[in-house]
């Protein structure tokens, strides 16, 4: 699609839209959003980008291929079980440590690595939809 | 205990990376790790014989109250030593014989494998695990036999094999699910104590029958025997170790190990040494008729599988320790005797024994290991054969005339086929073969010279067997038993019956071919008896599966549809209409807002925009829009993180239906009035059994909800105060974890339907 | 409230069910689509509503204190839109690529293409 504004929102969007989609990751646990939400919204901005440029340019900012992504995101949710079988217990009991980093009181648990490993699929998986498709389109243009 | 049984299955999948360091050296190395169990086994020798088995559980599925159990008595230690001793010799052989042979990294695996899985059956306690290593051993021999799998006959063997004794194993399951239910336990050691609880359930001879049904066709017994010789397409070390010292035992071994919990009753007599009785004489008789080498051992494997079975019937002390001891010889001379018909076929290239003689000459430790072999199995002493079969004599002579008879008539016919495949291919003079034959390598004779030597030296001093064979028989009698075992019993009953076979035995071999031609009669009915109700089954399978798919699989999606639908609505309108009581449905009007009255409609309309659009595109808006309001559904309802959700695979759902409309043809209408009048009734009554269905579920509450839980312990063990994201990645994790596996193959699915291209227009 | 709902639910229900039986492979999907939400509402409708309070404990308690909505059938709904997504764009680039190698949208003519 060829329309300025599009393209220069985008670009603020994907920013922006990135920082929310962390941040409901992180908030998920205590509040409304989680690993789900979160990456819909992070794959809807890169959806965004790759209508207002292109796929090529929108690919850009992935550090690796789709695949790739959906891979740590199923092995970050299937590991963050394992943790809890090397004390004993059975499969995914979560397992929670206050960690102190720089002063900030951090309350870190596996179920928070499980809901990454989410988040990671859920973009992933998208992606690798979209960018099927739309690949599909643009060599047929 | 576990780490014995597992890691066999662990050494396996090595196996073929393990192979790719040492090819050569792979078979002696691997043979190492059986050498190695059967030295623990014989460590814990001591304490079997003593009366304390080891006992080993692993909580498995405790939810479900099976446990990972483990028993090392005296049955379980006999058989596991026979596993691993005769499996040490065999994969020690099999590196030779099947030198250069492509696949041999896959025979390691599943041998290894099979090994474990062996040794799972004997050891387990607990019903479900046995049958799980059961099946896992069907399974391997499965591939073992089908091992050259280029060859047509070897694929049909294998698939008969497991055919038949896969579906024994469904009928196994059956029963051990039945006899758990009836017992209250899955542990044989608990029902054993209780065994009055099996026994005295109605249902009991249907156990019997399920259990009979899986041993039976494991260890071949009439009329399901005819899968063993067939199976014989395997490598000879296959047959060696599965078809003759281990897995045909398997079903032998049920039957003494279930003997505490089912025996003793009359069904049990009758069936059970019916068949073994039946089972011995057939296929003696039939081993008389075969020219193959490795067939004639087949079927007096049959034979002697068919002896335990019948022995385990009649039950008692003595049947029981002539069981034990029988089937110890056998181990003994079968496995050596397999081990030199592969080593006669590795050299001489044929199996045949109307074209092998005078083989002493060139392959003179062979011969040796096969004499002593032949020998044992003819019951001659001073060898352990001599042993085995006067223990067998005793226990008959126990019993009645009847059984007495059969086992000296098989007992002669076996003493022929030991001869003919033990010591013909030996004596006389040298024939023409296709190789020109000499004593095979070291590991090839290594197997049946130790296993002769053994024969030789638990003939000549049968005390030293003894404690394990008593041990083995204690277990099954579930009391102390000393046995005493000699060679030289006096001159009483039991010698003359042994001469008298002896006797009869020489006169069979020699009279061969008479009695051959006078007894041809009989063959046609035993021989293509079963087998060809195998072949009538299977073409009624085929046949009935071609046709119930003709009718039911018509490949029209909408009518499969209609039936599933329409026979829902009706049963569910049915039930509704005839048992339930309207009245409980609470309708209350009043308390709907205005908004939700508005958001309502506007689904409705949407709804049914989208059924009645014209084009892609209208469908698509219409459809986008029932997705917006079930998003405001959530909102009204409180639930934030689903309206959230729903909003943005809304958005990603238009996108992509814009993209798909891209290429597909306009909207068409394919079908004619009536079809659609009658697809929309269809829907209707589905449609309104779902309103009825909610209204029935919103009014009317059976059970308190499971949520109330996850509200209470979402923050004090969940650690989260959003409990739906607690639910999803805490309490209900592994869901999650299973949901998402989901989702990534659906999108690795659209990927290589997009990006693997097989030509576009067609299948390139 | 239910009733509104229940009524909406039957609906969807009917037009995917009818939609799922159509010829057309792409209005199959917006069948498929349909019988989703449909699902999604029931599942919802059923654990009873309650209006604009979300399951989420407040901050400083240990657990729910009051009615709030009942959180099990958002955690099973939550996945079982995410999955349907899924479903559908399988299903959608399944029909596209039946498409292009049959050269129709007509399930019929799609039946006897497997020779």
């Amino acid at each position: 699609m060829n329309s300025l504004i599009l393209r220069t929102a985008s670009r603020f969007l994907l920013i922006l839209l990135f920082q929310f989609s962390v941040f409901l990751l992180l908030r998920g646990h205590n509040d409304p959003g989680g690993g789900f939400v979160g990456g819909l919204v992070l794959a809807a901005a890169l959806t965004l980008y790759a209508i207002a440029y292109d796929v090529r340019s929108m690919r850009r900012f992935l550090p690796c291929r789709a695949q790739t992504i959906i891979a740590w995101g199923l092995l970050a949710a299937a590991g963050s079980g394992v943790w809890s079988m090397f004390k004993g217990q059975p499969f995914m009991t979560g397992q929670w440590a206050h960690v102190y980093f720089f002063g900030l009181d951090l309350h870190l648990g596996t179920p928070l690595l499980f809901d990454i490993g989410v988040y990671l699929t859920v973009v992933g998986v998208v992606l690798i939809v979209i960018m099927s498709l739309a690949e599909e389109v643009e060599e047929e243009d | 205990m576990i780490v014995v049984v597992l890691s066999g299955f662990a050494l396996a999948l090595l196996a073929p990376s393990l192979y790719r360091l040492s090819a050569r050296w792979a078979g002696c190395v691997f043979s190492i790790f059986p050498a190695v169990l059967a030295l623990w086994f014989l460590s814990h020798m001591g304490e079997v014989v003593g009366g304390h088995g080891l006992r080993f559980t692993y909580p498995w599925i405790p939810a479900m109250g099976l446990e990972l159990s483990f028993n090392l008595d005296g049955l379980g230690l006999l058989f596991a030593l026979a596993i691993t001793v005769v499996g040490t010799l065999i994969i020690t052989y099999a590196g030779s014989y099947l030198h250069g042979h492509p696949s041999l990294p896959r025979f390691y695996l599943f041998i290894l494998m099979f090994m474990a899985s062996m040794l799972g059956v004997v050891l387990s306690d607990n019903l479900i695990a046995l049958f799980v290593f059961w099946e896992l051993t069907s399974v391997t021999s499965y591939f073992l036999i089908g091992y050259d799998h280029d060859k047509d006959t070897a694929r049909a063997a294998a698939l008969q094999a497991l055919i038949v004794t896969g579906t024994g194993g469904l009928a196994l399951m059956a029963g051990v699910l039945l006899m758990g239910q009836i017992g209250g336990s899955f542990e044989i050691s608990a029902l054993a104590a209780d065994n009055a609880a099996v026994q005295g359930h109605r249902l009991y001879p249907l156990v019997l029958a399920l259990v009979f049904a899986g041993a039976f066709t494991k260890s071949a017994q009439v009329p399901f025997h005819f899968w063993l010789p067939s199976a014989m397409e395997a490598p000879t070390p296959v047959s060696a170790y599965l078809h003759s010292a281990t897995m045909v035992k398997a079903g032998v071994y049920l039957l003494a190990r279930l003997s505490p919990v089912l025996g003793g009753s009359d069904i049990w007599l009758y069936v059970v040494t019916g068949f073994g009785a039946a089972t011995m004489l057939v296929s003696a008789y039939q081993a008389l008729y075969q020219t193959d080498l490795k067939k004639i051992l087949a079927y007096s494997t049959v034979s002697v599988l068919g002896t335990l079975t019948m022995l385990i019937g009649l039950g008692g002390k003595y049947a029981i320790q002539a069981a034990m001891v029988f089937l110890m010889a056998h181990v003994l001379y079968k496995a050596a005797l397999f081990l030199v018909a592969g080593s006669i076929d590795h050299e001489t290239g044929t199996r045949d024994v109307r074209q092998l003689g005078g083989l002493r000459k060139t392959m003179p430790i062979i011969c040796a290991g096969a004499a002593v072999g032949a020998l044992s199995m003819a019951g001659l002493p001073p060898f352990f054969g001599f042993v085995g079969k006067e223990a067998l004599y005793e226990a008959l002579t126990h019993d009645n005339v009847l059984v007495t008879v059969v086992g000296v008539l098989t007992s002669m016919l076996l003493f022929a086929v030991a001869w003919l495949a033990g010591i013909r291919p030996f004596s006389g003079e040298e024939t023409h073969t296709p190789k020109h034959p000499h004593d095979p390598p070291w590991t090839m004779w290594l197997g049946p010279v130790f296993l002769g030597c053994l024969s030789v030296l638990f003939g000549l001093m049968p005390a030293l067997p003894e404690k394990l064979l008593s041990a083995a028989a204690g277990s099954v009698l579930g009391k102390e038993v000393h046995m005493h075992l000699a060679l030289w019993h006096g001159f009483n009953a039991l010698l003359v019956l042994s001469l008298v076979t002896f006797a009869l035995g020489v006169l069979v071999y020699l009279n061969l071919a008479r009695l051959q031609r006078v007894t041809e009669f009989a063959l046609p009915v035993v021989r293509r008896g079963p087998s060809q109700w195998y072949a009538l089954w299977l073409r009624f399978l085929n046949w009935s599966a071609v046709g119930q798919t003709r009718v039911l699989q018509n490949g029209y999606l909408r009518l499969y549809l209609a039936t599933i639908m329409t026979v829902t609505a009706v049963l569910a309108w049915y039930t509704f209409l005839a048992h339930a009581d309207a009245g409980v449905i609470e309708f209350n009007w009043g308390d709907i807002g205005v908004h939700e009255w508005v958001l309502g409609i506007v689904a409705l309309v949407a709804s049914i925009a989208t059924v009645r659009a014209k084009t892609f595109l209208r469908a698509v808006v219409a459809l986008g829009v029932v997705g917006y309001s079930v998003a405001l559904f959530f909102v009204l309802y409180g639930a934030p993180d689903l309206a959230m959700t729903q909003f943005l695979i809304e958005t990603l759902s238009l996108i992509l239906f814009v993209f798909v409309f891209y290429y597909m043809p306009p909207f068409k209408r394919f079908s004619t009035r009536p079809v659609i009048m009658r697809h929309a009734a269809i829907g209707t009554a589905v449609g309104a059994l779902f309103t009825l269905l909610v209204l029935v579920a919103t009014s009317v509450q059976w059970h308190p909800t499971i949520s109330t839980y996850f509200s209470a312990n979402s923050y004090l063990m969940g650690q989260g105060r959003n409990i739906v994201n607690v639910i999803l990645v805490d309490f209900r994790g592994f869901d999650t974890l299973g949901e998402i596996t989901v989702l990534a193959v659906a999108g690795i699915g659209v990927y290589s339907l997009i990006r693997l291209r097989l030509g576009k227009g067609g299948d390139s | 409230m239910e009733g509104l709902l229940a009524i909406v639910i039957g609906v969807l229900y009917a037009s995917g069910v009818y939609m799922l039986m159509r010829r057309s492979i792409v209005k199959l999907i917006i069948g498929l689509a349909l019988l989703a939400h449909g699902a999604s509402l029931l599942v919802f409708t059923a654990a009873g509503l309650t209006r604009a309070v979300p399951p989420v404990i407040p901050e400083g308690a240990k657990a729910i204190t009051g009615t709030v909505a009942d959180p099990l059938p958002q955690a099973l709904i939550l996945t079982a839109i995410v999955i349907s997504f899924g479903v559908q764009a399988f299903a959608m680039v399944l029909a596209y690529r039946a498409y292009q190698t049959v050269g129709t949208d007509d399930l019929d003519g799609m039946k006897a293409t497997d020779t």
